[in-house]
């Protein structure tokens, strides 16, 4: 184990100082210190992509990613992204096809898709498969996720002509 | 009132809660609450209720608070499960709120000095013709009596008065979960510690040291509150939840257990099944003498064990206050589960409160029931509030699995092309292991502590209860003399219960296999003989409009280029033999593997309530089977269950989904709606099997359909 330490950060815009074991992975930061419980754990290895949120823009597992790891750097979880009253574009998209069964996976997935967006305004289905293939759905809810994710896009391209 | 119409016999869910008080109440604030038993697994069952509710009551949606699965407050409609919850669960409901509209008419009707026919109702507002004064529920609340008994006397509306039911309605619960908390796993009670859970390396592992040094060096880890060790069970819980999981790391690092190969040897083809004891049942004995068939076959078809491999693992909140319980769970059943921990703690159901708290997607009995007898039994060693979370590790070694299956079909066909002798056998576990369904105890928490309780006897699920390994097991098909066996494995080998669709997956699989191959024998068009075999009508329309759907008999599907290969196939079945009808037609290419190209389905679910969230049901019934088909197989060596991760259990990921997969609902408005959340999933299998055979002409029997597997077949072809 680490040595606890203190470590700032920023989330969804607000700063944070937290004095914890370093080693200490950033889905249990997020949902227990500070509740922000959008993030979920899947499988603590990295391989289902639930726990996502981004990192300076990109897109990273959260259950794999060590607190020492994201000092200075800037995290958006699910919460910064929208509120059911504001809700981004990408929430909008899912709620419209109403595109989750459980909807357990569904903001892992949706941070990846930010992510990407973050990345280019106009990404190729093969960049959107490429970047969904990281996340399981297990209810079987695949061709809405992909039907929302491509109407999110759509509107983010008329939204920048 | 109206007291003339016929009486049907009433709802089961209602002779188990015959007040009308069990079902709904008006609260303080005017708000109906209503206290149904059927829970959200992520099927969308809570909108249906709500819909079913404000269309009989005339309220809006808004009007209604849900509280579904709290022992406290809800009523005890069993396990939600079956694909019974439309089917039964919210027809009682639509039962109970026909007549509370009316209890509340006619007291309307009192105070407006009126004939209850003269008494509007519209938007949760009561009026009259001659007066200017509205009423809500809530005013007359006083005025109606609801501890009274629940009949069958009062007409729910006519589908064509319906602005409600019948609608998609958006999800309220997405609203939350795709924002913020709004699952179990976010729930926090004060002061709570995080607990996790060691359990054995296998299943039959026996704990030989584990001593008070051991533990006292785990007891002096950064937080740690309680280290439990009773028998075969620990459990840790600690201040901080990465400190729980630190804490159950070195226990495991430290525990030595004693090990048992006990387990059969893998088997691509199950094998193993047939060489255990069984209980033999009949099913079906033919009624007639069997005839002698111009020409028939012996074929053998398999399932191996799969994994409800839920994204979220299980996870429970557990509290003891003064001798009294409260358990907060994503299990599917809340009364059971009280009925089952008043075991385990040797009290009385009244010492305990379940609360349903919604999980990550159910497929059947997973590991959601044992972690909440982990949590209480935590909970209580900890005298704390505990939260307590499973592992992905603890899922695919403890949580209960699917069953292994084996099928063996001889049929025959005569010289016209007709099916004039069909025998069958099924060989399985048990698909049904739930806690609470029998005396004595299920939940490993109670198999594992010290004393343990004691190994309940195997049974499975009847055929009158829709059966577990045998359901499905009787073609629908109008087949003169069929003779049907059960074969139930009566030792343990992987545990096993409910996942979706039990024994139809295998059964159905099995049986729309061999339909393509008697159709080939007989030189017939694979919809076309299954028409032939049908006189059921609502059956012969879904195998009709797929075929429309696909164009099936117009399209010859041909090879793109020299490499690939395409075909199409298709599958059908009535869930249970009397839920919904569900034909599949797939068209996959074969490469080195098979590819998912096009998927068409049609379903006949009677009634529909909510046609998006049938769809998004049927949608996800066909991909997760799909899944199934193409991938899964849990794998063991003799001792241990060796699937532990992601890495070793794949599922379809987003590269492999079809390009189209679209689903047609045959409209039934006045029909009884049918389950239909597992009808989907025997006729995707069968469909993409046939669709193999069509394309390269191997007929592969068992499954999954891996490209290991594929590239065997071929060779041996």
């Amino acid at each position: 184990m680490a040595d606890q330490a203190l470590v700032q950060f920023s989330v969804n815009g607000q700063a944070v100082e937290i004095e914890l074991d370093t080693d200490t992975k950033l889905v249990y930061v997020l949902r227990n210190d500070l509740k922000l419980k959008g993030t979920r754990f899947g499988c603590g290895t990295g391989h289902c992509g639930s726990c996502t949120v981004l990192v300076d823009g990109q897109a990273m597992q959260s259950c794999d990613t060590p607190l020492w790891s994201i000092a200075g750097k800037n995290i958006t979880t699910i919460e910064g992204l929208g509120s059911p009253s504001s809700p981004h574009p990408i929430q909008s998209s899912f709620i419209d096809e109403q595109a989750a069964q459980c909807g357990y996976c569904i903001n892992g997935m949706m941070m990846t898709l930010a992510g990407l967006l973050e990345k280019t305004h106009n990404p190729s289905d093969a960049e959107l498969l490429a970047a969904l293939d990281r996340h399981l759905c297990r209810c079987g809810t695949h061709m809405r996720i992909l039907k929302a994710a491509r109407q999110a896009i759509d509107s983010l391209k008329e939204s920048k002509v | 009132m109206s007291a003339e119409q016929k009486i049907e016999a009433l709802n089961p869910d209602i002779i188990q809660n015959p007040k009308l008080s069990q079902w709904l109440s008006i609260d303080a604030e005017g708000m109906i609450l209503l206290r149904a038993g059927k829970v959200e697994l992520g099927q969308g069952i809570g909108i249906v209720q709500l819909q079913i509710a404000a269309e009989e009551l005339d309220v809006p949606i808004t009007a209604l608070r849900l509280v579904a699965g709290h022992t406290a407050v809800s009523v005890d409609q069993g396990y939600t499960s079956g694909s019974n919850s439309v089917q039964i669960g919210a027809m009682a409901l639509r039962q109970i709120c026909a007549q509370a509209r009316q209890l509340f008419i006619d007291a309307a009707a009192k105070v407006f000095n009126t004939q209850t026919d003269q008494v509007r109702l519209t938007a949760g507002l009561f009026s009259a013709g001659h007066t200017e004064q509205t009423l809500t529920y809530l005013d007359l609340a006083p005025r109606v009596e609801l501890d009274v008994a629940a009949t069958n006397n009062f007409k729910s509306k006519k589908h064509t008065e319906h602005t409600i039911s019948g609608r998609s309605v958006k999800r309220p619960d997405l609203n939350k979960k795709l924002f913020a908390a709004g699952f179990i796993h976010d729930l926090e009670l004060e002061a709570m510690l995080h607990a996790r859970i060691v359990r054995p390396p296998s299943y039959s592992a026996l704990l030989i040291d584990f001593n008070e040094n051991a533990q006292a060096t785990i007891q002096a880890m950064p937080g740690v509150r309680c280290v439990l060790v009773s028998g075969r069970f620990i459990g840790v819980c600690a201040e901080r939840e990465e400190q729980a999981i630190a804490a159950a790391a070195a226990i495991r690092a430290q525990a030595k257990w004693k090990e048992d190969p006990s387990l059969p040897n893998e088997h691509p083809e199950q094998a193993w099944l047939r060489s255990m004891p069984a209980q033999d049942s009949m099913v079906q004995s033919p009624s007639q003498p069997v005839q002698v068939a111009a020409q028939s076959i012996e074929v053998n078809y398999s399932k191996p064990f799969i994994a409800h491999a839920s994204i979220g693992p299980s996870c429970a909140l557990a509290h003891w206050v003064d001798g009294h319980l409260t358990v907060w769970t994503h299990g599917q059943g809340s009364f059971p589960m009280r009925r089952e921990l008043a075991n385990l703690f040797d009290t009385a159901t009244d010492n305990i409160t379940v609360i349903h708290a919604d999980g990550a997607g159910c497929y059947g009995h997973n590991g959601a029931d044992d972690a909440a007898f982990d949590a209480a039994m935590l909970a209580k060693a900890a005298d704390a509030p505990v939260r307590l979370q499973w592992s992905r590790e603890d899922e695919f070694s403890w949580s209960p699995h699917g069953s292994a299956m084996s099928v063996q079909i001889n049929a025959g066909i005569d010289a016209a092309g007709k099916i004039v002798q069909w025998q069958q056998q099924i060989w399985s576990h048990t698909h049904v292991q739930r806690p609470g369904m029998a005396p004595g105890l299920r939940c490993l928490a109670g198999i594992h502590r010290d004393p343990p309780a004691p190994q309940l006897p195997w049974t499975d699920f009847a055929l009158s209860a829709g059966g577990g390994g045998q359901r499905n097991a009787i073609p629908l098909y109008d087949l003169p003399n069929k003779q049907i066996d059960y074969h139930l494995i009566a030792e343990s080998t992987l545990r096993s219960s409910a996942l979706r669709g039990l024994g139809a997956y295998a059964n159905v699989f099995a049986i729309e296999s061999c339909m393509d191959e008697l159709a080939e024998i007989a030189g017939q068009d694979p919809i076309e003989f299954r028409l032939n075999h049908l006189t059921d009508l609502r059956a012969a329309e879904v195998l009709k409009t797929v075929a429309r759907q696909s164009d099936w008999h117009s399209v010859h599907v041909t090879a793109t280029d020299t490499e690939v290969s395409r075909g199409r196939g298709i599958g059908f079945a009535r869930y249970k033999n009397n839920g919904a009808y569900c034909a599949v037609v797939v068209e996959i290419e074969v490469t080195d593997r098979i590819v998912l190209d096009k998927i068409w389905v049609a379903v006949d679910a009677g009634e529909i309530i909510h046609p998006d969230g049938l769809i998004n049901q049927i949608e996800g019934g066909v991909l997760q089977a799909a899944s199934w088909t193409l991938k899964e197989s849990l794998h063991w060596d003799q001792t241990r269950i060796t699937t532990q991760s992601w890495e070793d259990y794949p599922i379809l990921g987003f590269n492999e989904t079809p390009s189209v997969l679209e689903v047609r609902c045959i409209a039934q408005p006045e029909a009884p709606p049918l389950g239909a959340g597992e009808c989907a999933a025997g006729p995707t299998a069968a469909a993409i099997a046939n669709a193999l055979h069509q394309a390269i002409g191997v007929r592969m029997r068992d499954l999954p359909l891996t490209p290991e597997r594929l590239a065997q077949a071929v060779m041996q072809a």
